[in-house]
């Protein structure tokens, strides 16, 4: 089962946490807004032929703080910064909700850096239809519970974050919270600026993989995605019946798309 | 001895089923405010701060919340600008400011210079970070709570004491040219108060700028631990505390007779009391507790009732609601939740409420009483907690402005007088009869005691 | 008739020669402010405003300006509140807020409904993009400060009639809920007027909003073209604008005696008046204006030659002086410092203006009897619906002006109400402003009197007041 690794790395002037899993072409996994929800179904079924790189975004778990990153669009700066020194461009990407957000800030700032890109849901465009949910306002729990659209068809719920109740997984949840909050509170998780620099995006095939339930981040931000990366070849997927997260609620869908757009 | 009078100036309307189902903040929308009501209301307590000048009390102490029935001071300035030029001798004390959610600090240093002058300087300023519920009302980002508290801080009494024009380049606020024509009318700027509900970081923030802090009807024996620590920090800075550093604040109520007391102090509990202040979730938003705060109460919570995420942070602000009074608030939690679920009706929920009102009383929390009976309350409180300053809370609730004013009239009349006599026999001086931090002290010296714990077991 | 007494509320005991040689905000250090002086002056200006409601003016006017001593209402709010309270009747007009520079108009909202609440219901909030210098001292974004004041509008009228609670995202302003416990006294909100001095976009978005529009002693001749501007619109939109639809400030002071008023009416000139209000530079900071504004300037502007267009000279241009650029207020700030121009010199040509600052009716002085063939002229030319009399600026005694509000209020306020009722004048609160529905292409009644225009004096625009 714990066929993964963490390390800390000095990388871009700071310190920055690192789990690595499986063999094979690597993939860049950018980590939801509460963190890095351990190692599920489909991080083990993606690391048979791929190695897992997930950065720990700064300021949660083992990843130093970095102060002066006042927004979303800096974080991506300094991971652009962080991946290039480590010599992992280009890179096939996948990103799930914030972290979807800071892999299409990235692309921005440079497509190349990436080779295929999936976005889960991604946050920071403002839906045209609905509103991103108010993950702040609202306590951690809350957030979760609504992330998943059917409980009882998603075994992979109970496994989320260990599925224990300890303190030091709430402390967890409090300094991703904390951060993003800092990071992200205003615009309401989102960033006006990123659909325009998305026309500038060229040559990235993109996968964007929705839940049309998704209470978190409504599934009219897909095509508000889909209109803003129209300057490259673009895919679309939205599963019925499906909430935040495709990756446990469809997850053999999910692994089957993934696996092919990356093959 | 500083003797303050204080009324959240609460809207007393909004219909109580509401307040306990859904809480208040955004759980209430403000379709149940009524004009008519509340320019009545808001005139009624005017009125009263005006009478309680004449009746004797030193000052009016005045709060700020945002979008909540329980206090319609939602810019306390505005009130503290009437009581200014309505008001002759009182101090008008703002407990407080809340900086974090301002945006223009500057222009909060102008609004209390002006404040401050039109009253001939009689302007008590006071800060706070608001509470969790303010920064969402405000939208003022919780994550740099502390930091935004910090720099405005700095900043509104550096446009206050520094000559302009002068550039200002913070982290958070930025001005080219700092210059405000109107300064405050108190050289070198008006005095400051910080209330509190038992924060360490503030106490020893407080203490290290010699700043009084006042305990809002904090327990009584967590508050004595408190004012031991900012003795030391102040030790520590070379000065000896004492009653000028202190002030608390106390919910008090006094009529004729003890059944009509009753009747008023119970209206404190109206709606769940503080209990139904905000909803867990407002209270706490994310990066609004530091990280020492938050690594408390995570280790505070209980193993309890398993179940996957069960750390919710209704526990953690219960946690956190140290200061309050505990019972309240679980009853006021517990039953939101199970009436949501259908498991308590709403007349059910009510009796848990007022059931909790002896102990309320047992406890101090609430002295509601004839003048007679309340007296030797508060010298308890006098004796446990020597503060330099005491404020005297208004009911909430459902209280009409004829039995208002009586317990203003009684307290001005018979509490006060006897408060200022137990206050010259134990020695408490407030902090215009002695500045807060005046007195040095001598590293391993003996310092004199801040509290006594005795009295509160006598 | 609406009659507003009005005071910018200046601090009064400034050194002259700090104000000519610097001019305000931040060329006049804050070392200058007295505050037991301040404080005297924070009273007697809300004993004014008392007296003034005692004796029959229908409203109080207040302004805000941040850092200089010629308007010590900085946070005017705090005034309007004590007036709230303190006065019984008059309706308390705030020209204006200004809401580019607030960072927080959810906050605004709360400030102005528990105003009108205290007040039940006196209250008028209008709302100002802020002068130039304001965008410079609260530190808001110039080159924003149309979108802020459209978008703070915006958040604030939402504030007041969208039933909370609601989410606002818009460009500059956030918020998760919008759920003021505290609302306006007035439905659906507080009538809302808005002061100007020449900008025609203002003209225009005021007209489509349908809100008067108060012209700030503006010259007749460009005041009566701007109010065909705010007609014409008005038409479009399906509406007649009347007289409830304008209002019209005038700075006056009168006194017992013609000698007596002018010799006390020269304090109006004090300092240099409105010309050392603000240096250029802080008046027109970048993006401030609109683009066509900027290129209305920039043509006019051009003969100066290369990199000549100063700031001064734009800024002059805008006021819409044409005079020998030597002369310009702004040469004779540099020239003192070249120690070219004496102080007193100085103080002498600022003076000599006074007899052509009444000529051209910038401002009123002398005896009831003389000022109100004046304001009668003006009341026939622009047939406003409000109007404010602005007590002179500069050092005069407390005593002088409370015999100049006594005279206004006991003879020239009456006097001007029966000119008006006979010119037909009626104000915003007799009819509401865009209720008479217009007909396309029906005959638009006038608005001004052009043959009393022809009457009315040119106004030598060298001389600002």
């Amino acid at each position: 089962m714990a066929d993964w690794t963490e390390e800390v790395t000095q990388v871009a002037g700071s310190n920055l946490a690192i789990i690595k899993g499986g063999t094979g072409k690597p993939i860049l996994v950018l980590h939801e807004e509460l963190g890095h929800p351990g190692w599920l179904n489909w991080h083990a079924a993606l690391a048979r032929e791929h190695t897992l790189l997930i950065p720990i975004q700064p300021a949660l778990g083992k990843s130093a703080k970095i102060d002066w990153l006042r927004n979303i669009h800096d974080l991506a700066l300094w991971y652009s910064w962080a991946f290039r020194e480590k010599d992992w461009f280009p890179i096939d990407v996948i990103g799930f909700s914030i972290g979807g957000w800071i892999a299409a800030e990235m692309a921005t700032i440079n497509a190349r850096q990436f080779r295929r890109m999936v976005l889960v849901a991604p946050m920071g465009i403002k839906p045209p239809e609905g509103e991103i949910m108010d993950i702040f306002s609202i306590t951690a729990r809350t957030a979760l519970s609504h992330s998943v659209y059917d409980h009882d068809a998603t075994p992979e719920y109970a496994k989320l974050y260990g599925g224990e109740r300890t303190p030091e997984q709430f402390e967890a949840f409090e300094d991703a919270r904390t951060e993003n909050t800092r990071l992200a509170w205003e615009p309401i998780l989102h960033n006006p600026a990123l659909p325009h620099f998305l026309e500038g995006v060229t040559g990235l095939p993109t996968h964007i993989i929705w839940g049309r339930q998704d209470a978190i981040v409504p599934v009219s931000a897909a095509e508000a995605y889909r209109q803003a990366l129209r300057n490259t070849e673009v895919k679309v997927t939205i599963f019925d019946h499906c909430g935040h997260r495709p990756e446990i609620e469809k997850s053999n869908e999910f692994i089957k798309l993934v696996r092919e757009f990356f093959a | 001895m500083n003797l303050m009078y204080f009324t959240e100036r609460p809207y007393r309307y909004v219909p109580e089923d509401e307040l306990i189902k859904n809480r208040a903040y955004f759980g209430l929308p403000n379709t149940f405010f009524d004009r008519e009501k509340g320019s009545q209301l808001y005139n009624e307590y005017l009125d009263e701060m005006v009478y309680a000048e004449e009746v004797g009390f030193d000052a009016i102490m005045l709060n700020e919340h945002h979008g909540t029935p329980f206090c319609m001071g939602a810019v306390m300035n505005v009130e503290a600008a009437i009581l200014a030029r309505i008001t002759k001798k009182a101090r008008i004390i703002l407990l407080g400011n809340p900086l974090p959610t301002f945006k223009n600090p500057l222009r909060v240093a102008e609004e209390l210079a002006t404040i401050d002058c039109i009253s001939h300087g009689r302007l008590v300023p006071g800060w706070v970070r608001g509470a969790g519920s303010e920064q969402i009302f405000n939208n003022a980002n919780p994550a740099y709570n502390r930091e935004m508290f910090n720099e405005a801080h700095d900043l509104i009494l550096a446009a206050w004491t520094r000559p302009g024009p002068f550039r200002w380049e913070g982290k958070h606020f930025h001005y080219r040219f700092i210059n405000p024509w109107v300064r405050p009318y108190q050289k070198p700027h008006p005095p400051i108060m910080i209330p509190g509900v038992l924060s360490p970081e503030t106490v020893v923030w407080c203490a290290e700028r010699r700043y009084p802090y006042l305990g809002l009807g904090t327990a009584l024996p967590a508050t004595a631990e408190l004012w031991n620590l900012y003795g030391e920090v102040a030790a520590k800075q070379g000065y000896e505390a004492g009653s000028e550093n202190f002030g608390y604040l106390q919910h008090v109520v006094v009529a004729e007779t003890e059944a009509k007391a009753e009747e008023l102090g119970k209206a404190h509990l109206f709606g769940g009391g503080q209990g139904a202040f905000s909803r867990p979730e407002h209270t706490l938003p994310p990066g609004y507790n530091s990280k020492e705060a938050t690594k408390r109460l995570a280790r505070t919570m209980t193993a309890g009732s398993g179940g996957f995420l069960g750390v919710s942070s209704e526990q953690l602000g219960r946690a956190q609601g140290a200061g309050e009074p505990e019972n309240l608030q679980r009853v006021a939690d517990s039953t939101r939740r199970r009436m949501a679920r259908g498991e308590v009706t709403i007349e059910e929920a009510k009796q848990a409420i007022y059931r909790a009102y002896p102990k309320a009383v047992a406890g101090l929390q609430i002295i509601a009483g004839t003048p007679k009976s309340v007296i030797p309350k508060l010298r308890t409180i006098l004796e446990v907690l020597r503060p330099g300053t005491l404020g005297f809370f208004q009911s909430q609730g459902p209280v009409s402005f004829e039995d208002r004013m009586t317990s203003i009239r009684l307290l001005g009349q018979e509490v006060l007088p006897a408060v200022r006599e137990i206050a010259k026999e134990l020695g408490l001086v407030d902090p215009f009869e002695r500045q807060p931090g005046q007195r040095p002290y001598t590293p391993g010296t003996a310092r004199t005691q801040l509290v006594s714990l005795e009295a509160l077991r006598a | 008739m609406h009659m507003m007494y009005f005071t910018e509320r200046p601090y009064r005991d400034v050194p002259e020669d700090e104000v000519i040689r610097n001019r305000s905000f931040f060329g006049v250090p804050n070392s200058f402010y007295d505050p037991e002086v301040g404080a005297r002056y924070y009273n007697e200006y809300i004993d004014e405003a008392i007296y003034a409601e005692e004796l029959g003016f229908d409203g109080i006017m207040l302004n805000e300006h941040h850092g200089t001593p010629f308007c010590m209402g900085a946070v005017m709010n705090v005034e309007a509140a004590i007036l709230a309270r303190v006065t019984k009747k008059a309706r308390i007009v705030l020209l204006g807020n200004p809401l580019p520079v607030l960072k927080h108009p959810l906050r605004m909202a709360e400030e102005l409904a528990m105003i009108d609440l205290i007040s039940k219901g006196r209250l008028v909030p209008g709302w100002v993009r802020g002068a130039g210098s304001e965008q410079i001292f609260n530190n808001a974004n110039p080159a924003y400060n149309r979108e802020y004041f459209n978008e703070a509008h915006d958040v604030v009228i939402a504030a007041w009639t969208r039933p909370g609670p609601f989410r606002w995202e818009g460009k500059h302003f956030h918020y998760r809920y919008i759920n003021p416990w505290v609302l306006p006294y007035q439905k659906p909100h507080p009538p809302i007027w808005i002061p100007g001095v020449i900008s025609p976009e203002t003209v225009i978005w005021c007209a489509e909003h349908r809100y008067p529009y108060i012209g700030l002693g503006t010259a007749l001749h460009s005041t009566v073209e701007l109010w065909n501007l705010y007609q014409q619109t008005a038409a479009r939109e399906g509406y007649v604008a009347g007289s409830e639809n304008f209002g019209y400030l005038q700075q006056i002071h009168v006194s017992d005696t013609e000698e007596k008023a002018q010799e006390e009416g020269k304090a109006a000139l004090f300092g240099g008046g409105a010309a050392n209000f603000s240096r250029p530079e802080w008046t027109l900071p970048p993006g401030y204006n609109s683009k066509e504004a900027t290129r209305r300037l920039a043509r006019q502007a051009t003969e100066y030659g290369f990199l000549g267009v100063t700031s001064e000279k734009l800024a002059e241009s805008q006021q819409g002086e044409r005079r020998d650029p030597n002369e310009a207020k702004g040469r004779t700030r540099e020239r003192l410092m070249r120690g070219e121009v004496s102080i007193e010199e100085a103080k002498r040509k600022i003076y000599a203006q006074y007899q052509k600052a009444q000529d051209g009716l910038q401002i009123i002085i002398g005896t009831p009897k003389t000022v109100i063939p004046k304001l009668k002229l003006i009341l026939e030319v622009l047939r406003p619906g409000v109007l404010g009399l602005f007590q002179a600026q500069g050092p005069l005694s407390r005593e002088q002006r409370m015999n100049s509000i006594r005279l206004m209020g006991q003879e020239v306020v009456p006097a001007l109400r029966e000119i008006a009722k006979g010119l037909g004048i009626v104000d915003p609160f007799e009819r509401a402003p865009g209720s008479r529905q217009y007909i396309a292409g029906t005959q638009l009644e006038p608005l001004v009197d052009l043959d009393a225009l022809k009457r009315a004096p040119k106004r030598d625009e060298s001389v600002r007041v």
